[in-house]
């Protein structure tokens, strides 16, 4: 593990504890209603305020607090067209399965790779140090992955290129 | 009993919770529009009654213990107020005119148990009384200064002012004065002549955020607002009042044992006791958590657990193992905390509830026994 990942991802770690202090709060503004207030937007006072955490220019978390429901968004790294197609790719098959990531929110918010919306209901049902593991290391592991799939697609192409040459050749 | 009693409730979230007068029977809302009165059984609580009236999630229970009454109100903008039937052996719900458009979050009897108040996402707080000439109760609404959600509310022992936690990053102090319910009030520090709706005080924490809970000292000389930025407020009216800044995550509940100690209990999982020393400043005192201390350190003797975290997830020692269960009694963020045993300013037992369904009840003051020998 690189020397600046611990700090960057001890700092989400410390923040995201502090964060997902929620509770449960009915609308003030629509009656009987129970909303994530991040989202609504419905009562300013009830929205804390949001905070950025970067690695660097291109790696970097959004962290959106409110008093019942709590917005992180990821920027992952993307150094060049592969990877940046990779990870489009990775987090839409992840987003349209939404549901079955409970958290994960279906549409990242603008200028982030994806969104997790987590709310009162869900810290009720999880362990709230589990749910800040759970992003932590999704936050490690999405690197590896697409950087292994990158690996794993230059060495298909590679060998594509390979034995299409050889065809080439024999003839 | 001597020592903590860990009762688990198997239907999730208890949102809150309310004894009886002797302590026999305890009204839980199992975090849905029901609430459920369990008896204490030999072998521990049984389910004897079913009170369903709300359509909505039941956001907060109180018992008057002397009258035998229950007032239960919820997000579907309705309060009850529940009498137990004799003859039946049910209990009979009366509904309150509240005239709320809104949830309402929080429900208090008044000391005497003449009226209580209804807190409220409309922002104001309905002050109910018995109606005789109507037969129901009636409210009255406080609403002035208000500018959100009113999310907690206590009332001092003389029957009159009420505090109020609010989301706007207000605690005030009102008088709920009813002519005709109440005799006329002492003179007290918060103010000598209190027609309703005057406004005896208001209060905002250092750090800012939204009020979580509001406590009366038992003499009702001081009051103690705790909010999201983890502090503690100690207000005297016209005198100094004491910040107690905490490392913890933020409190959602404040009990006072007696004139010089602090219960509080919120997102961390366990009670934290403040206490003033020689009468001057207010301190952090101890966890009052046996468990929790224990297992700390056999932890942190592991350095090998230590640094293979510390590199694996970028963290560091104590927060995140491998383990699911923590190391606490409540296994997720305590809500409520109420007096169990003892008089108000002396009080020997309390219990609490939490999102983990649990219900414990702690005993106090052999707790502070054993915790005596352990101060550093």
């Amino acid at each position: 593990m690189s020397n600046t990942l611990r700090p960057y991802l001890a700092a989400v770690r410390s923040t995201l504890t502090a964060a997902l202090c929620l509770e449960n709060f009915p609308s003030q503004v629509v009656e009987r209603h129970n909303k994530p207030e991040v989202e609504a937007r419905s009562s300013p006072e009830v929205v804390a305020n949001a905070l950025t955490i970067s690695r660097n220019e291109n790696e970097r978390v959004f962290i959106e607090p409110s008093v019942n429901s709590i917005r992180i968004s990821i920027k992952i790294k993307q150094a060049d067209d592969i990877e940046r197609i990779l990870c489009h790719k990775f987090t839409r098959f992840m987003m349209i399965r939404a549901e079955n990531f409970i958290i994960l929110r279906r549409k990242p918010i603008m200028g982030y790779d994806i969104s997790f919306l987590v709310t009162n209901f869900h810290t009720e049902q999880m362990y709230k140090h589990k749910l800040v593991d759970f992003i932590i290391q999704f936050m490690e592991e999405v690197d590896r992955e697409i950087s292994e799939m990158k690996l794993s697609l230059n060495s298909r192409a590679r060998l594509v290129a390979e034995s299409y040459l050889l065809e080439l050749y024999s003839k | 009993m001597s020592q903590t009693e860990i009762r688990q409730f198997n239907f999730g979230p208890i949102t809150t919770h309310a004894f009886n007068k002797d302590r026999t029977q305890v009204a839980i809302c199992p975090n849905n529009n029901e609430v459920q009165i369990h008896q204490r059984t030999a072998g521990g609580w049984s389910l004897i009654h079913t009170l369903v009236e709300h359509d909505k999630l039941v956001t907060s229970i109180d018992w008057a213990v002397e009258s035998n009454q229950i007032v239960t109100c919820s997000q579907d903008r309705n309060a009850y107020v529940w009498n137990f039937d004799q003859t039946n052996g049910k209990w009979k719900p009366t509904l309150v005119l509240l005239r709320f458009n809104r949830a309402a979050t929080f429900v208090r009897w008044s000391p005497n148990e003449t009226k209580f108040a209804v807190a409220s996402g409309a922002r104001c707080i309905a002050v109910c009384y018995f109606d005789e000439v109507n037969d129901w109760w009636n409210s009255k609404h406080l609403k002035k200064p208000i500018r959100s959600t009113v999310l907690s509310l206590d009332w001092h022992s003389n029957n009159i002012l009420l505090a109020a936690g609010c989301a706007d990053f207000k605690a005030r102090v009102f008088s709920a004065y009813i002519k005709g319910v109440d005799q006329r009030p002492a003179p007290t520090p918060w103010g000598d002549k209190l027609p309703f709706n005057t406004v005896c005080g208001e209060f905002s924490n250092g750090g800012g955020g939204w009020i979580h809970s509001v406590a009366f000292l038992p003499s009702g000389d001081a009051l103690a607002i705790t909010g999201h930025d983890s502090q503690i407020t100690i207000i005297y009216p016209g005198q100094e009042s004491y910040a107690i800044k905490t490392n913890n995550l933020p409190f959602l509940s404040l009990l006072w044992v007696n004139e010089n100690q602090l219960i509080a209990a919120g997102y961390d999982c366990v009670p934290i006791l403040f206490e003033r020393q020689n009468d001057q400043s207010w301190e952090f005192s101890k966890i009052l958590d046996a468990s929790s201390k224990k297992k700390n350190i056999n932890e942190s003797s592991t350095a090998f657990n230590r640094f293979r975290d510390l590199d694996a997830r970028g963290i560091s020692s104590r927060s995140g193992s491998d383990e699911t269960e923590l190391k606490t009694i409540h296994q997720n963020t305590i809500t409520s905390l109420r007096p169990y045993n003892g008089t108000p300013g002396d009080i020997s037992h309390f219990s609490s509830s939490g999102l983990d369904g649990r219900l414990v009840i702690w005993n106090f003051q052999s707790l502070e026994s054993q915790f005596k020998g352990l101060k550093v």
